[in-house]
């Protein structure tokens, strides 16, 4: 074992060997030199630089930025913002010389000419070179300490390697003075409107419009051609806002296309928008003004527009000093600052508040913020106090006085990474002050000009997003990152924020970059539809919209891409197809739609009703057709929509159904053109019922009959008759003996005539019917049994043989209780049901007898399960011996 | 109903319902599952509507839902009040919103219509939202905008209540007038609704691999399973499957067993047992002639017995003889129009269409083969030892159950003539299931199967397909579905057609 591990071992080290007497390639050499050479050069440019600036200024101040540019260049990734000058320089002139010699070295080596100078002041001169440099790299990190613990900046630990991705591109030709600002939520576009302008109508000086990425890159940019602007902002899905004067509301995509515009109500045309809040919550994004008469109207989702005018606030003579939206328990409300005081309006009350602990010398508010979450609310007072507390008002945090009399500017919450205290951001012309939980406060005094005030403030506005920007960019950053570990720790970081996956998409989306959404969403293995699908969807509609492209080629190229991915919407794409104009398109597209369901209602829209009929159907979703079928009535003229139905059976009897309830003429109709007359005949049958005099009846039933008989269906045709009859018979019943006979069966016509003892008119009816016998005499006796009409019933039964046989008089004698008159019949009762009548009168010793005589078990049986414990002895006795001996045989 | 109205005011029932829901979990099949998913779903849609609420309903949903939650679950989501949906105006309740309970019916939204409109001239702050069970209707929304209300709903929304859990092994969509609608009104909505219902299950159950039916509606809804799996290609379902095939049954397969049974421990009439032993199902006695059949249902008449027994009687006379001959068949009809009135020629016509009434065409009569094929009438049945379906009901076993039966052992190929016999078509269908999720069946492990019945089923069916799931040897286990539980009488009664003359 060991032996030929040697052996191993020594061959490989004696190929080491070989590659190190062989030295590198020739290639190799020629680029290492290259690069050497090139390197020192560099560094000498830099040396130079230094000593040149030197030279010029006579102090090392400013040094630095002389060569910031090229020690950039060669000394990738030094992004740091230069905190302390003079530590920089130390080690700047430090690592110059350094490198000078250690690339030289380089040089000369692999040119086998290493002259001794170069040797020696390589491994001498780093005694005084290296801790100048350390000395210097540790100062200059000792000086950025307090920065970036002030700010926070850089407290999001990012594990990958600090790379610039981009620049801020920033580049307004003025400031931001009197500028409408929006920034959207999460680091997204940034709109400006000018406001200096835009109270002049003049064509001429029209306001411009634009729009920049977070990063200051332009988007979009047009001049402003609507009303005057009072807000403007952002929603959740990254479209713009912006709010008329006149309560109209028009929407932009975040490259400056419009979308659609709505209104605020008409109660605001007379009393204008004065001031107005775009508004974020879990119903989407909000919209809420407050107009000249001082009333505020809410909208708490303006995809599902439903306009909530909140109650008035009594005595409310001016506009309030400031106002907030906020959102709790499910239910947006305002909170509003009037003098010294507070209200809370929501839909249905306006209450009034007091924030618990506050100064009772306030007698203003200058100022309002509520947080992000909706959990605070700060209010800046006129005795310069902050107030900061729970925005239900039930809870103070903390209050901090500002010594500063002047109503702020801004006042904005933020919450650092990590921190669990949110603080209250202010700002004024000249101070940037945040003001926390505890007593201190950090105070950044601006000493520069205007154009450093739009820094601050642009600054500022990113403060308020920072975490969710760094989050955003922790994802970008994954895009260009190719280590798949280092992609996922990124990705990961991200998930933990508030940003979902599927807003991380979304914004992706709304910025048209399709494939790196993609492929997020593949890396992250998020399921199709939510992701690579909905993606893909997105794509496929912005594809639509390209009008220079033929229809048949677009229709191809989405079917390629998406296939038949899973959740994919082609009926949705189709729907935006149709949208911008492109019918035909939108049809093509359709064929692809597999769930027939979501075809009909375009096709619907774009008035292909057939084909809509026929997926309807073919969805087997029953509501669909019957909405089909109610489009196409209104949309065709009688004829053609019965003889559309007509090659649609499904569709006809759906159609059936909904007629029978709500339109009996046009069921009337339908049977007619289908010459189905037995349905007809129903038709009249049932239609005979609504009628409300006996002669209308008739001629409905008389309508049935001759429909019976063109379906050749005697039965009911000869039915119908009989109940015309009936109907006839009754009415002259009813007029003749003054009592209710109409709507009554033949039965209880001829039970009640007998119970009355028209026995003629009886008679008479079970002639005309051909009632037959066995029911007449059923009926007869029940009828007279029931009238207790006994002597009537005895001639009855010596009419004639009852064809029922007599055990019937027994049983409707007892159901009468007259034992008596029962007694009567048992004898003329035959013998196999003598036993029974006997059981009926109660008679158990001759059911006993019959019984014996008959030798029926079954019968001896019935006997003993009438028995009971008074039954005499012997009686029992007897069967049981009869039962013994029927069982022997 | 009145059950459930009971339910939702004393406290004795809400313990009841809470042991329903318990129950639903023992058997082979945890239902409950479906319950719960169901429950959720009410839970988060009533607290869309923020607020202290009043639910109006149409009394027909408040059985089924009793089933789901009981007034509690109601009541902590801010229910207040309760009310029946009536024509006019709503009655008087300090409530933020209204609820609106109903099934898509356009007569219905009629009614909300006018209770809107009434409420809006109160000019309160209200409100409204409506809850379709068990599905949206365009048609519905549509008459809505018609009376110009639709705008005034903040929620209109859907729940999807098909199946409802009844037992450990039964589910209903408890949908009255399927059986009328189906094959009566050629209305083939709920077996739409069935399809639906059938793909929630297998979405929280898995994918049923095999798919059998017989018959036309079944067809149909495996037809329609079949193209709702198809248009939802690319989302598969990742549940290990717990039922292993579904057999779907149209009820006019077997018209016989709700018209003659009735005799299980669940619901035993003396009174019909009585009937239907002395005239078809009394094992121990031959069956009787047609003359002595013909002449008791003539008594029965005569004596005025209830019209829904006499259309039974006649009917089950029908049914077992391929039909009766015409003169017989114009006597009954004629005795029926002149004892009970003329206005049921309807319901004979409705009788007739649905195949329960027909005059006999061919002399031959296809009920004795299959009768015996299948062995429905058990001679000798061990009372000591039973192993028949038919031990169950006195030596009758039902048809549909049968079918069951054999579709496992031996399967329907040894029947395909019988099977021919009855209408409408057979079939096989597999679903693909995605790898891994084929079952690794352990030695000696039921199988469980789902029996459809579309168009009823009875609680005699349902006593003998649980005797079959108990049989030690079965080696299958049963999950009854349906979209009614029936009886003889409210089932004929559904193919009634009612009409009553204004009075002169």
């Amino acid at each position: 074992m060991a032996a030929p591990a040697k052996g191993t071992s020594r061959t490989a080290q004696n190929d080491v060997a070989s590659i190190k007497k062989k030295g590198p390639g020739a290639l190799a050499t020629a680029y290492l030199v290259i690069y050497n050479v090139v390197m020192t050069a560099g560094w000498l440019v830099i040396a130079v630089g230094l000593v040149r600036a030197y030279l010029s200024k006579g102090s090392y101040h400013g040094l630095y930025y002389s060569i910031e540019r090229p020690l950039k260049f060669f000394q990738t990734g030094a992004l740091l913002e230069v905190q302390n000058e003079d530590s920089v320089l130390l080690f700047v002139v430090a690592w110059t010389v350094t490198e000078i010699i250690r690339y030289s070295f380089y040089t000369f080596s692999l040119l086998n000419h290493l002259p001794y100078l170069i040797k020696w002041a390589r491994y001498t001169l780093f005694i005084v070179l290296y801790p100048m440099g350390v000395t210097g790299e540790l100062l200059t990190i000792y000086a950025a300490l307090p920065y970036v613990q002030k700010t926070g900046l850089y407290s999001v630990t990012l594990p990958n390697k600090k790379i610039e991705l981009y620049e801020m591109g920033w580049n307004l030709r003025e400031g931001l003075r009197d500028c409408l600002i929006a920034a959207a939520p999460y680091g997204g576009p940034i709109a400006l409107l000018k406001e200096s302008q835009r109270r002049e109508r003049s064509a001429s000086a029209r306001p411009l419009l634009e729009i920049y990425s977070a990063a200051g890159v332009p988007m979009a940019s047009f001049p402003w051609k609507s009303g005057v602007v009072v807000h403007i902002g952002w929603t959740v899905s990254d479209d713009l806002l912006c709010i008329q004067e006149d309560g109209t509301v028009l929407i932009y995509d975040m490259f400056g296309n419009f979308r659609r515009h709505f209104s605020m109500g008409n109660e605001v045309l007379q009393n204008q928008v004065i001031e107005a809040k775009v508004f974020h919550s879990a119903y989407g994004t909000g919209v809420a003004i407050v107009t000249g008469a001082f009333r505020f109207t809410l909208a708490t989702n303006i995809d599902d527009l439903k306009l909530r005018r909140l109650p008035e606030v009594p005595g409310l003579q001016v506009a309030p000093s400031c106002w907030a939206v906020l959102t709790q328990d499910r239910q947006t409300k305002v909170v509003l600052a009037s003098g010294k005081d507070l209200y809370v309006l929501d839909n249905t009350a306006c209450t009034p508040v007091t924030p618990p602990g506050i100064d009772p010398q306030v007698s203003s508010y200058f100022q309002m913020a509520v947080s992000f979450s909706y959990k605070y609310l700060a209010l800046f007072t006129d005795t310069g106090h902050v107030w900061m507390g729970t925005s239900n008002l039930k809870e103070k945090l903390s209050e901090f006085d500002t010594k500063v009399r002047s109503p702020p500017k801004q006042m904005v919450w933020c919450r650092r990474p990590k921190s669990q205290q949110p603080s209250v951001v202010l700002m004024w012309d000249r101070l940037l002050l945040v003001a926390g939980k505890c007593k201190e406060s950090i105070k950044y005094p601006s000493q520069c000009k205007e154009s450093q005030k739009a820094d601050e403030y642009l600054r500022e506005i990113k403060e308020q997003n920072l975490l969710p920007e760094a989050v955003k960019q922790c994802v970008e950053a994954a895009g260009f990152e190719h280590e798949p570990e280092t992609q996922k720790i990124l990705l990961r970081v991200r998930e933990y924020k508030q940003m979902t996956v599927q807003v991380l998409i979304d914004r992706l989306v709304f910025r048209r970059l399709y494939p790196l959404a993609i492929e997020i969403c593949r890396y992250l293995k998020i399921p199709e539809f939510q992701g690579v699908s909905r993606v893909l969807k997105h794509w496929a509609c912005f594809k639509v919209q390209q009008k220079e492209e033929p229809d048949d080629v677009i229709a191809c190229a989405i079917n390629q891409k998406l296939g038949d991915t899973a959740g994919i919407s082609y009926s949705e794409i189709a729907a935006r197809a149709y949208e911008c104009g492109r019918t035909e398109l939108a049809i093509k597209l359709l064929e692809f739609e597999p769930r027939s369901g979501e075809q009909v209602p375009l096709l619907l829209k774009m008035k292909r009703s057939q084909l809509a009929l026929s997926k309807a159907i073919e969805s087997g979703d029953t509501d669909l057709v019957y909405t089909v079928v109610t489009y196409l009535k209104n949309e065709m003229n009688r004829g053609d929509f019965f003889m559309t139905l007509r090659n649609q059976p499904v569709a006809l009897s759906l159609y059936r159904q909904f007629c029978k309830h709500q339109e009996q003429n046009t069921l009337k109709d339908l049977f007619n053109q289908d010459d189905d007359h037995q349905e007809l005949g129903n038709f009249y049958v049932r239609a005979s019922y609504g009628e409300g005099s006996v002669e209308a009846r008739m001629a409905a039933l008389q309508n049935a009959v001759d429909e019976f008989n063109k379906a050749k269906n005697e039965f009911s045709a000869r039915a119908t008759e009989e109940q015309m009859k009936l109907l006839r018979w009754q009415r002259r019943f009813q007029e003749e003996f003054d009592k209710p006979y109409l709507d009554c069966s033949l039965h209880e016509t001829v039970h009640s005539l007998l119970q009355d003892g028209k026995h003629k008119q009886a008679e008479q009816l079970y002639k005309d019917f051909r009632i037959p016998d066995k029911r007449f005499w059923w009926l007869k006796i029940s009828a007279l049994a029931e009238k207790e009409d006994w002597e009537e019933l005895e001639k009855f039964s010596k009419s004639k043989k009852s064809p029922i046989g007599y055990l019937p008089f027994v049983e409707v004698c007892v159901k009468h209780q007259n034992k008596y008159e029962a007694k009567k019949y048992v004898t003329k009762v035959t013998l196999e049901q003598k036993v029974k009548a006997h059981l009926a009168v109660g008679d158990l010793e001759q059911a006993v007898e019959a019984a014996i005589e008959r030798r029926s078990e079954s019968e001896l049986n019935l006997v003993l399960s009438r028995c009971t414990p008074t039954t005499d002895r012997a009686l029992l006795d007897k069967i049981n011996r009869a039962r013994a001996g029927a069982l022997k045989k | 109903m009145t059950r459930i109205s009971g339910a939702w005011s004393s406290h004795d029932t809400v313990v009841l319902s809470v042991k329903m829901a318990a129950h639903l979990s023992y058997g082979r099949v945890n239902l409950n599952i479906l319950r719960e998913a169901a429950r959720k779903e009410l839970r988060e849609f009533l607290d869309k509507c923020a607020g202290s609420k009043a639910i109006v309903w149409d009394e027909y949903l408040t059985g089924p839902f009793g089933l789901i939650a009981q007034y509690s679950l109601l009541k902590e989501h801010e229910v207040e009040k309760m009310f029946t949906l009536k024509a006019g105006r709503l009655p008087a309740a300090d409530v933020k919103n209204i609820i609106f309970f109903v099934r898509p019916r356009l007569e219905l939204m009629d009614i909300i219509a006018e209770n809107v409109i009434g409420e809006d001239r109160q000019r309160s702050q209200r409100d409204f939202h409506i809850l379709f069970v068990p599905r949206r209707s365009l048609l519905c929304e549509q008459r809505l905008e018609e009376q110009g209300v639709l705008g005034s709903f903040i929620n209109i929304e859907e729940y999807i209540l098909d199946l409802i859990p009844y037992d450990g092994d039964l589910l209903s969509m408890e949908s009255e007038s399927a059986f009328r609608e189906c094959y009566l009104e050629n209305d083939q909505t709920s077996l739409y609704h069935t399809a639906k219902g059938l793909m929630t299950l297998q979405a929280l159950y898995g994918t049923i691999p095999q798919i059998f039916g017989k018959g036309e509606c079944a067809r149909h809804v495996a037809n329609m399973m079949l193209r709702m799996k198809r248009e939802f290609a690319g989302s598969q379902n990742q549940i290990l499957p717990v039922f292993d095939s579904l057999l779907l049954l149209d009820r006019n397969v077997d018209l016989l067993t709700p018209l003659a049974t009735q005799l299980t421990y669940e619901g035993l009439i003396d009174e019909v047992y009585s009937i239907t032993n002395e005239v078809i199902l009394e094992p121990r006695r031959t069956p009787r002639s047609q003359p002595e059949v013909n002449s008791y249902i003539e008594d029965c008449i005569a004596q005025q017995d209830p019209l829904i027994k006499i259309l039974r009687l006649v009917c089950m006379q029908s049914v077992c003889n391929n039909g009766l001959k015409q003169k017989v068949l114009d006597y009954y009809k004629r005795e029926i129009l002149q004892t009970y009135g003329y206005e049921h020629i309807l319901t004979l016509s409705n009788l007739e269409k649905a195949g329960l009434l027909k005059p006999q065409t061919s002399t031959r009569n296809n009920y004795p083969t299959i009768r015996k094929t299948l062995k429905l009438w058990m001679e000798d049945i061990n009372e000591q030892n039973p192993n028949d379906i038919s031990y169950v009901y006195s030596g009758y076993a039902p048809l549909s159950v049968r079918l069951a039966q054999l579709l496992v052992r031996p399967g329907w190929r040894s029947i395909e003539e019988v099977l021919k016999m009855l209408p409408g078509p057979h079939f096989e269908e597999r679903q693909q299931l995605p790898s891994g999720l084929h079952k690794k069946r352990q030695q000696g492990e039921n199988r469980t199967t789902l029996v459809f019945f579309l168009g009823g089923v009875t609680y005699a069916e349902i006593a003998a397909l649980r005797f079959l799931s108990q049989m030690e040897d079965g080696g299958t286990e049963y999950v009854i579905a349906t979209t009614k539980l029936i009886n003889g009488t409210c089932w004929i009664k559904s193919l009634m057609d009612k009409l009553e003359a204004p009075p002169f």
